[in-house]
């Protein structure tokens, strides 16, 4: 009953144009939309060519115009060899790099918020002391830790499984800075007192309110670990070598290092590619509305 | 709580007995529960952050010794003091590496920086057609791997794959993105491509912040776009400049993928590149862990030193 969250995100993203707009259709608007498009152009030219490219031919990929499309369609021929190829390896990379982005985010985003909360909505010895390791850990490089967590899992014997890359995954100090300063901004101290009086325990609290209040904040963590686990390409470069267990990003440069012995492979390469790139860029089309709010929260506030 | 109202005139002792017990039950069970929500993140925190950091610094003091010809006999490991610290700053490669993505940094990261920030007071501003459809084009990029981009460029960097260099040739011009001169900037190009849409959201979520009476203010002030921009836009996106400028320095001191993966096309792009390269060389092409800890916690101090300047830098001028 009390539980329910009557609180209003305290983001002050006004959403609206901070100028009104008016019908001025002049020379301005004509300067800016051509600055805009000729950067339009550069951020997807890259995309283009290897939309093109993934329907030739290998003989015509080196013979052709690269940005122009060859009288020799070959595109399904093309993506049909990515997808059988070694025994259907790109969808287990593939599949790979989901498992490892998809739990990875969600068990970080889950344990980011309750530590988060933990620390902002309770006093306790040692409380500023974690704030502060964790705070430090944003800035340590994800590189200069995987070199001795490399040597630490091989000792244990979980280098080179789904382990060793998905159990990094699961921390986002950043996660927890975040939703620490979200929760102290939003969660109201009175509405956890009712739900005390109401005789709910604290981590039941945590789950029913907590949870709920910090649900904008959980979005962009969430959305902030599923795309660093799935760019990673260090830490799975260093802890893998059995390919089985590969996510896309070192498969396909697998497939690119054999490309100069065997020109079959830029064939294979720029059709995975393509088939990567193109679910990355329709999700990050959909998800950019939601990615607006949250990153600067933490910083601004 | 109404229910012991009645029973408290008939034993107050006891009440107060028995309020004292649960609110010191109440007591233990909030501050037992903080630990109880941080445990799964301190736990991995420990696993994955701190007891590796600890043993890089410890591994970056350590020596290992083989003794016999072939190290049959035995192998010990003793202080080593700062040997391999030295070795590490002694290697010309190293500190080549580290000289090289510093020059990176101080021409990638401004670019990118001052392009973000005009591409994202242009999209704010109210000449801009399709605002939303430019937004999510140059924030795609994001979300391609930084591996997969380089795999993409690489194929517009090579003679005889690349139209760009195609399209050179036939105007008489020769361009050669590998050389050993231009593949630091064509590595530039790849990660300013990758991370400029991202940091042009941050710039745009504090644009969007700014409260519409200022833009009011100042227009019945009569100050033009650029005056608006120069005076009004810049001064407060200025946290979110700070911001990404500080994950950018991060960022170019990890610099390990791009040049990995160039290696391959370019022959300028040794081993030994970047510092991350030149660790993962190390490590696993000469199995020397104790000198590639000592580059690892090299790396990890300068991304401190060069973040905290630059905030300390950032918060003086600001006050």
């Amino acid at each position: 009953m009390t539980a329910t969250p009557t609180l209003s995100r305290p983001q002050s993203v006004a959403g609206e144009p901070p100028v009104t707009r008016r019908r001025r259709p002049g020379s301005t608007t004509i300067l800016v939309t051509g600055l805009l498009v000729v950067a339009a152009l550069y951020f997807l030219v890259p995309v283009y060519w290897v939309v093109v490219a993934a329907t030739k031919t290998s003989g015509d990929l080196f013979a052709t115009n690269g940005f122009l499309f060859a009288p020799n369609f070959v595109l399904w021929d093309n993506l049909a060899n990515v997808l059988s190829y070694g025994d259907g390896v790109f969808v287990r990379w593939f599949l790979n790099s989901i498992l490892y982005a998809g739990v990875g985010a969600l068990a970080a985003t889950y344990f980011a918020a309750a530590g988060g909360y933990a620390l902002a909505k309770y006093n306790f010895r040692g409380n500023s002391l974690i704030f502060g390791l964790v705070l430090g850990g944003v800035l340590v490089p994800g590189t200069a830790t995987a070199l001795p967590l490399f040597l630490f899992f091989s000792q244990l014997g979980i280098a080179n499984t789904y382990w060793s890359v998905l159990l990094p995954s699961l921390v986002s100090p950043f996660g927890l800075f975040l939703c620490r300063v979200y929760a102290q901004a939003t969660v109201d101290p009175a509405l956890l007192e009712a739900a005390r009086i109401d005789g709910a325990g604290e981590l039941r609290i945590f789950h029913s309110v907590g949870l709920r209040v910090l649900t904008p904040a959980l979005v962009t963590v969430f959305l902030f670990q599923l795309v660093g686990i799935w760019n990673n390409y260090f830490l799975p470069l260093v802890m893998l070598s059995d390919s089985n267990l590969f996510p896309i990003t070192v498969g396909l440069n697998n497939w690119l290092s054999q490309a100069d012995r065997l020109p079959e492979f830029y064939q294979l390469t720029t059709g995975g590619v393509l088939l990567s790139v193109i679910p990355l860029a329709i999700a990050m089309i959909v998800l950019q509305r939601f990615w607006r709010g949250g990153l600067t929260e933490g910083a601004v506030k | 709580m109404s229910a012991t109202a009645d029973t408290a005139q008939a034993h107050p002792s006891a009440l107060q007995r028995e309020g004292h017990g649960r609110a010191r039950q109440q007591r233990r069970v909030v501050t037992r529960a903080p630990w109880i929500l941080l445990a799964p993140f301190l736990a991995l925190f420990a696993l994955t952050f701190i007891f590796p950091i600890i043993a890089a610094v410890g591994s970056s003091f350590t020596k290992v010794t083989r003794s016999g010809l072939f190290g049959e006999t035995g192998v010990h490991s003793g202080f080593a003091g700062f040997e391999n610290y030295a070795r590490a700053l002694g290697d010309g490669s190293f500190l080549a590496s580290i000289g090289r993505v510093l020059l990176f940094g101080v021409v990638q990261v401004p670019v990118m920086i001052a392009l973000c920030t005009v591409l994202a007071l242009l999209l704010e501003s109210a000449s801009a057609k399709w605002p939303g459809f430019f937004r999510a084009a140059y924030f795609m990029p994001y979300g391609v791997p930084g591996v997969i981009a380089t795999i993409l460029w690489s194929f517009l960097y090579v003679p005889g794959l690349s139209p760009l260099v195609d399209a050179a040739t036939s105007v008489g011009l020769t361009v050669n993105f590998l050389g050993p001169d231009t593949v630091l900037w064509s590595i530039a190009n790849i990660v300013t491509w990758s991370y400029t849409g991202y940091n042009m959201l941050i710039v745009i979520a504090q644009l969007k912040s700014i409260p519409g009476e200022i833009y009011e203010a100042a227009r019945v002030d009569g100050a033009g776009p650029f005056r608006v921009a120069w005076t009004i836009q810049l001064p407060l996106i200025r946290p979110a400049l700070v911001l990404t400028t500080v994950f950018s320095i991060i960022g170019t001191l990890q610099l390990f993928a791009e040049a990995q993966v160039l290696q391959t096309v370019a022959p300028a792009v040794d081993s030994q590149y970047t510092p991350n390269l030149s660790a993962y060389t190390t490590a696993f092409a000469y199995n020397d862990y104790n000198v590639a800890a000592a580059q690892a916690v090299l790396i990890a101090l300068a991304a401190f030193i060069l973040s905290f300047t630059f905030l300390r830098f950032t918060n003086r001028k600001s006050s």
